[in-house]
Protein backbone atom coordinates (compact mmCIF):
# COMPACT_ATOMS: atom_id res chain seq x y z
CA UNK A 1 0.00 0.00 0.00
CA UNK A 2 1.21 3.47 -0.89
CA UNK A 3 1.64 5.57 2.22
CA UNK A 4 1.93 9.28 2.89
CA UNK A 5 5.38 8.68 4.36
CA UNK A 6 6.47 7.54 0.92
CA UNK A 7 5.03 10.68 -0.64
CA UNK A 8 6.89 12.76 1.91
CA UNK A 9 10.18 11.09 0.96
CA UNK A 10 9.46 11.74 -2.72
CA UNK A 11 8.70 15.36 -1.92
CA UNK A 12 11.98 15.89 -0.15
CA UNK A 13 13.97 14.25 -2.93
CA UNK A 14 12.16 16.32 -5.53
CA UNK A 15 12.82 19.55 -3.65
CA UNK A 16 16.54 18.81 -3.59
CA UNK A 17 16.61 18.03 -7.28
CA UNK A 18 14.59 21.11 -8.14
CA UNK A 19 17.06 23.41 -6.47
CA UNK A 20 19.88 21.76 -8.41
CA UNK A 21 18.27 22.26 -11.77
CA UNK A 22 18.37 25.53 -13.61
CA UNK A 23 15.43 26.82 -15.53
CA UNK A 24 16.18 25.32 -18.87
CA UNK A 25 13.67 25.55 -21.70
CA UNK A 26 11.28 22.65 -21.76
CA UNK A 27 10.47 20.39 -24.66
CA UNK A 28 6.76 19.67 -25.02
CA UNK A 29 5.28 16.40 -26.17
CA UNK A 30 1.60 16.74 -27.03
CA UNK A 31 -0.37 13.56 -27.61
CA UNK A 32 -3.67 13.68 -29.53
CA UNK A 33 -6.39 12.31 -27.27
CA UNK A 34 -9.56 12.69 -29.34
CA UNK A 35 -11.93 9.71 -29.51
CA UNK A 36 -10.21 8.39 -32.62
CA UNK A 37 -6.77 8.73 -31.02
CA UNK A 38 -7.86 6.91 -27.88
CA UNK A 39 -9.41 4.11 -29.92
CA UNK A 40 -6.20 3.84 -31.94
CA UNK A 41 -4.07 3.44 -28.81
CA UNK A 42 -3.00 6.97 -27.84
CA UNK A 43 -3.08 6.31 -24.11
CA UNK A 44 -0.45 3.53 -24.05
CA UNK A 45 1.66 5.73 -26.32
CA UNK A 46 1.43 8.58 -23.87
CA UNK A 47 2.21 6.25 -21.00
CA UNK A 48 5.26 4.95 -22.87
CA UNK A 49 6.56 8.53 -23.24
CA UNK A 50 6.05 9.13 -19.52
CA UNK A 51 7.67 5.88 -18.42
CA UNK A 52 10.66 6.08 -20.74
CA UNK A 53 11.36 9.68 -19.71
CA UNK A 54 11.14 8.64 -16.07
CA UNK A 55 13.34 5.61 -16.58
CA UNK A 56 16.01 7.75 -18.21
CA UNK A 57 15.53 10.52 -15.69
CA UNK A 58 14.82 13.17 -18.32
CA UNK A 59 13.48 16.23 -16.57
CA UNK A 60 13.18 18.88 -19.26
CA UNK A 61 10.19 17.38 -21.08
CA UNK A 62 6.50 18.04 -20.46
CA UNK A 63 4.06 15.44 -21.70
CA UNK A 64 0.59 16.82 -22.26
CA UNK A 65 -2.49 15.92 -24.25
CA UNK A 66 -4.84 17.66 -26.60
CA UNK A 67 -8.10 16.93 -28.39
CA UNK A 68 -8.44 16.65 -32.13
CA UNK A 69 -5.33 17.13 -34.24
CA UNK A 70 -7.32 16.67 -37.44
CA UNK A 71 -5.91 13.55 -39.08
CA UNK A 72 -7.84 10.60 -37.62
CA UNK A 73 -6.42 8.05 -39.99
CA UNK A 74 -2.87 8.77 -38.83
CA UNK A 75 -3.58 8.43 -35.11
CA UNK A 76 -2.00 7.96 -32.61
CA UNK A 77 -0.29 11.28 -33.21
CA UNK A 78 2.16 13.22 -31.07
CA UNK A 79 3.81 16.56 -31.62
CA UNK A 80 7.22 17.37 -30.24
CA UNK A 81 7.78 21.08 -29.75
CA UNK A 82 11.28 22.20 -28.82
CA UNK A 83 11.98 25.43 -26.91
CA UNK A 84 12.97 27.18 -30.16
CA UNK A 85 9.41 26.57 -31.39
CA UNK A 86 10.24 23.84 -33.88
CA UNK A 87 7.45 21.32 -34.25
CA UNK A 88 7.78 17.70 -35.35
CA UNK A 89 4.60 15.70 -35.94
CA UNK A 90 4.84 11.96 -35.40
CA UNK A 91 2.07 9.70 -36.68
CA UNK A 92 0.83 6.11 -36.39
CA UNK A 93 2.67 5.70 -33.13
CA UNK A 94 2.85 2.77 -30.77
CA UNK A 95 4.59 2.47 -27.40
CA UNK A 96 7.78 1.16 -28.97
CA UNK A 97 8.05 4.05 -31.40
CA UNK A 98 7.39 6.44 -28.53
CA UNK A 99 10.32 4.98 -26.59
CA UNK A 100 12.59 5.39 -29.59
CA UNK A 101 11.51 9.02 -29.97
CA UNK A 102 12.43 9.62 -26.33
CA UNK A 103 15.96 8.33 -26.83
CA UNK A 104 16.72 9.71 -30.27
CA UNK A 105 14.79 12.95 -30.38
CA UNK A 106 14.11 14.07 -26.84
CA UNK A 107 17.47 13.04 -25.42
CA UNK A 108 19.82 13.13 -28.38
CA UNK A 109 18.08 15.83 -30.38
CA UNK A 110 17.73 13.88 -33.61
CA UNK A 111 14.12 13.58 -34.84
CA UNK A 112 13.13 10.06 -35.92
CA UNK A 113 12.42 10.95 -39.54
CA UNK A 114 10.73 7.73 -40.55
CA UNK A 115 7.86 8.24 -38.06
CA UNK A 116 7.14 11.83 -39.05
CA UNK A 117 4.04 12.87 -40.95
CA UNK A 118 6.06 13.90 -44.01
CA UNK A 119 7.61 10.47 -44.37
CA UNK A 120 4.45 8.46 -43.72
CA UNK A 121 2.13 10.49 -45.94
CA UNK B 1 -13.73 1.33 -27.18
CA UNK B 2 -12.75 -1.99 -25.74
CA UNK B 3 -12.94 -1.11 -22.07
CA UNK B 4 -14.42 1.44 -19.70
CA UNK B 5 -11.09 3.08 -18.91
CA UNK B 6 -10.84 4.28 -22.52
CA UNK B 7 -14.30 5.83 -22.27
CA UNK B 8 -13.18 7.57 -19.07
CA UNK B 9 -10.24 9.04 -21.01
CA UNK B 10 -12.51 10.15 -23.81
CA UNK B 11 -15.19 11.78 -21.67
CA UNK B 12 -12.47 13.50 -19.61
CA UNK B 13 -10.90 14.89 -22.78
CA UNK B 14 -14.26 16.54 -23.56
CA UNK B 15 -14.09 18.22 -20.15
CA UNK B 16 -10.55 19.40 -20.79
CA UNK B 17 -11.55 20.81 -24.17
CA UNK B 18 -14.44 22.56 -22.39
CA UNK B 19 -11.91 24.34 -20.18
CA UNK B 20 -12.72 22.53 -16.93
CA UNK B 21 -10.56 23.23 -13.88
CA UNK B 22 -12.19 20.49 -11.80
CA UNK B 23 -13.07 17.02 -13.00
CA UNK B 24 -14.77 14.45 -10.77
CA UNK B 25 -14.64 10.80 -11.73
CA UNK B 26 -16.46 8.12 -9.85
CA UNK B 27 -16.96 4.40 -10.29
CA UNK B 28 -19.55 2.87 -8.03
CA UNK B 29 -20.79 -0.70 -7.78
CA UNK B 30 -24.23 -0.81 -6.28
CA UNK B 31 -27.26 -3.09 -6.62
CA UNK B 32 -25.88 -5.01 -9.55
CA UNK B 33 -24.88 -1.90 -11.48
CA UNK B 34 -21.51 -0.40 -12.18
CA UNK B 35 -22.08 3.33 -12.39
CA UNK B 36 -19.52 5.59 -14.05
CA UNK B 37 -19.95 9.30 -13.47
CA UNK B 38 -17.84 12.15 -14.68
CA UNK B 39 -18.66 15.76 -13.99
CA UNK B 40 -16.81 18.97 -14.72
CA UNK B 41 -17.05 22.71 -14.30
CA UNK B 42 -16.24 23.47 -17.94
CA UNK B 43 -18.12 25.55 -20.49
CA UNK B 44 -21.08 23.22 -20.70
CA UNK B 45 -23.37 22.86 -23.68
CA UNK B 46 -26.65 24.40 -24.67
CA UNK B 47 -29.62 22.14 -25.36
CA UNK B 48 -29.08 22.00 -29.07
CA UNK B 49 -25.48 20.89 -28.83
CA UNK B 50 -26.41 18.45 -26.08
CA UNK B 51 -28.91 16.78 -28.40
CA UNK B 52 -26.33 16.62 -31.14
CA UNK B 53 -23.68 14.93 -29.03
CA UNK B 54 -25.91 12.09 -27.84
CA UNK B 55 -27.30 11.29 -31.27
CA UNK B 56 -24.86 9.20 -33.29
CA UNK B 57 -26.49 10.14 -36.57
CA UNK B 58 -26.22 13.88 -36.31
CA UNK B 59 -22.74 13.35 -34.97
CA UNK B 60 -21.49 11.48 -37.98
CA UNK B 61 -23.24 13.69 -40.49
CA UNK B 62 -21.46 16.87 -39.58
CA UNK B 63 -17.92 16.22 -38.57
CA UNK B 64 -17.82 17.72 -35.14
CA UNK B 65 -14.63 17.24 -33.29
CA UNK B 66 -15.80 17.11 -29.69
CA UNK B 67 -17.98 14.52 -28.06
CA UNK B 68 -17.70 11.87 -30.72
CA UNK B 69 -17.34 9.23 -28.06
CA UNK B 70 -20.56 10.04 -26.20
CA UNK B 71 -22.87 7.91 -28.39
CA UNK B 72 -20.37 5.05 -28.06
CA UNK B 73 -20.52 5.19 -24.27
CA UNK B 74 -24.30 5.42 -24.36
CA UNK B 75 -24.52 2.38 -26.60
CA UNK B 76 -22.07 0.45 -24.48
CA UNK B 77 -24.11 1.05 -21.31
CA UNK B 78 -27.46 0.35 -22.97
CA UNK B 79 -26.21 -2.90 -24.47
CA UNK B 80 -25.90 -4.34 -20.98
CA UNK B 81 -29.45 -3.33 -20.11
CA UNK B 82 -28.15 -0.25 -18.31
CA UNK B 83 -28.73 3.41 -19.04
CA UNK B 84 -27.05 6.68 -19.92
CA UNK B 85 -27.63 10.25 -18.90
CA UNK B 86 -25.93 13.51 -19.70
CA UNK B 87 -26.73 16.87 -18.19
CA UNK B 88 -25.16 20.14 -19.09
CA UNK B 89 -25.61 23.79 -18.45
CA UNK B 90 -24.00 26.47 -20.53
CA UNK B 91 -21.31 28.14 -18.46
CA UNK B 92 -21.62 25.73 -15.54
CA UNK B 93 -20.44 22.32 -16.61
CA UNK B 94 -21.41 18.90 -17.77
CA UNK B 95 -22.11 15.68 -15.99
CA UNK B 96 -22.25 12.29 -17.63
CA UNK B 97 -23.50 9.06 -16.13
CA UNK B 98 -23.37 5.57 -17.60
CA UNK B 99 -24.89 2.60 -15.76
CA UNK B 100 -23.77 -0.90 -16.67
CA UNK B 101 -25.39 -4.13 -15.56
CA UNK B 102 -22.45 -5.86 -13.89
CA UNK B 103 -23.43 -9.43 -14.78
CA UNK B 104 -24.31 -8.76 -18.41
CA UNK B 105 -22.12 -10.64 -20.88
CA UNK B 106 -22.06 -7.45 -22.93
CA UNK B 107 -20.40 -5.42 -20.20
CA UNK B 108 -16.99 -4.19 -21.23
CA UNK B 109 -14.31 -4.70 -18.56
CA UNK B 110 -12.98 -1.87 -16.41
CA UNK B 111 -9.63 -1.93 -18.20
CA UNK B 112 -6.62 0.05 -17.16
CA UNK B 113 -8.30 2.73 -15.05
CA UNK B 114 -5.10 3.58 -13.22
CA UNK B 115 -3.28 4.32 -16.48
CA UNK B 116 -6.12 6.55 -17.64
CA UNK B 117 -6.16 8.54 -14.40
CA UNK B 118 -2.37 8.69 -14.19
CA UNK B 119 -2.01 10.08 -17.71
CA UNK B 120 -4.86 12.53 -17.16
CA UNK B 121 -3.27 13.93 -14.01
CA UNK B 122 0.21 14.00 -15.54
CA UNK B 123 -0.90 15.78 -18.70
CA UNK B 124 -3.13 18.29 -16.92
CA UNK B 125 -1.34 19.36 -13.75
CA UNK B 126 -3.38 22.55 -13.53
CA UNK B 127 -6.70 20.67 -13.41
CA UNK B 128 -7.95 19.25 -10.12
CA UNK B 129 -9.22 15.69 -10.18
CA UNK B 130 -11.46 14.10 -7.59
CA UNK B 131 -11.54 10.35 -7.88
CA UNK B 132 -13.92 8.07 -6.07
CA UNK B 133 -14.39 4.31 -6.08
CA UNK B 134 -17.09 2.66 -4.06
CA UNK B 135 -18.63 -0.76 -3.61
CA UNK B 136 -20.51 -2.64 -0.91
CA UNK B 137 -17.08 -3.77 0.22
CA UNK B 138 -15.14 -0.56 0.60
CA UNK B 139 -14.56 2.94 -0.72
CA UNK B 140 -11.64 5.04 -1.91
CA UNK B 141 -11.11 8.72 -2.57
CA UNK B 142 -8.26 10.73 -3.99
CA UNK B 143 -8.23 14.48 -4.53
CA UNK B 144 -5.32 15.97 -6.39
CA UNK B 145 -5.97 19.32 -4.72
CA UNK B 146 -5.08 17.77 -1.37
CA UNK B 147 -1.99 16.10 -2.80
CA UNK B 148 -0.90 19.42 -4.29
CA UNK B 149 -1.29 21.11 -0.91
CA UNK B 150 0.73 18.37 0.66
CA UNK B 151 3.44 18.62 -2.00
CA UNK B 152 3.76 22.30 -1.22
CA UNK B 153 5.56 23.49 -4.34
CA UNK B 154 6.77 20.19 -5.76
CA UNK B 155 4.86 19.81 -9.03
CA UNK B 156 2.25 17.06 -9.19
CA UNK B 157 3.54 15.98 -12.60
CA UNK B 158 6.88 15.01 -11.08
CA UNK B 159 7.46 11.43 -12.28
CA UNK B 160 7.81 9.91 -8.83
CA UNK B 161 4.76 11.72 -7.54
CA UNK B 162 2.76 10.46 -10.53
CA UNK B 163 4.00 6.92 -9.87
CA UNK B 164 2.93 7.19 -6.27
CA UNK B 165 -0.52 8.41 -7.31
CA UNK B 166 -0.87 5.59 -9.86
CA UNK B 167 0.10 3.06 -7.19
CA UNK B 168 -2.38 4.57 -4.78
CA UNK B 169 -5.14 4.31 -7.39
CA UNK B 170 -4.21 0.69 -8.13
CA UNK B 171 -4.46 -0.11 -4.43
CA UNK B 172 -7.86 1.59 -4.33
CA UNK B 173 -9.19 -0.35 -7.30
CA UNK B 174 -8.13 -3.64 -5.77
CA UNK B 175 -9.56 -2.92 -2.34
CA UNK B 176 -12.88 -1.61 -3.66
CA UNK B 177 -13.55 -3.81 -6.70
CA UNK B 178 -11.48 -6.93 -6.03
CA UNK B 179 -13.91 -9.83 -6.02
CA UNK B 180 -16.77 -7.46 -6.86
CA UNK B 181 -15.99 -7.16 -10.56
CA UNK B 182 -14.70 -10.44 -11.91
CA UNK B 183 -11.91 -8.79 -13.94
CA UNK B 184 -10.28 -7.62 -10.70
CA UNK B 185 -9.02 -10.35 -8.39
CA UNK B 186 -9.93 -9.92 -4.76
S1 LIG C 1 -11.35 13.46 -34.59
FE1 LIG C 1 -9.70 12.23 -35.20
S2 LIG C 1 -8.05 13.58 -35.34
FE2 LIG C 1 -9.75 14.81 -34.86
Amino acid sequence: MKSLAELEAIRERALKEMSLRENTGKIRVVVGMATCGIAAGARPVMNAFIEELHKRNVQNVNVTMTGCIGVCRLEPIAEVITPDGKKTTYVKLDPEKARRIVVEHLINGRPVKEYTIDEVE
Amino acid sequence: MKDLSLHVMDIAQNSITAGATLIKVSLICCDGFLVFRLSDNGNGMDEELLKTVTDPFTTTRETRKVGMGIPLLKLSAEMTGGSFKIESRKGEGTSTEARFVIDSIDRIPLGNVDETLKTLIMANPEIDFEIKFQSEKSSFELKTEEIKKYLNGVPIDNFEVIDWIAGKIRDGLKVVFGGVLNEISG
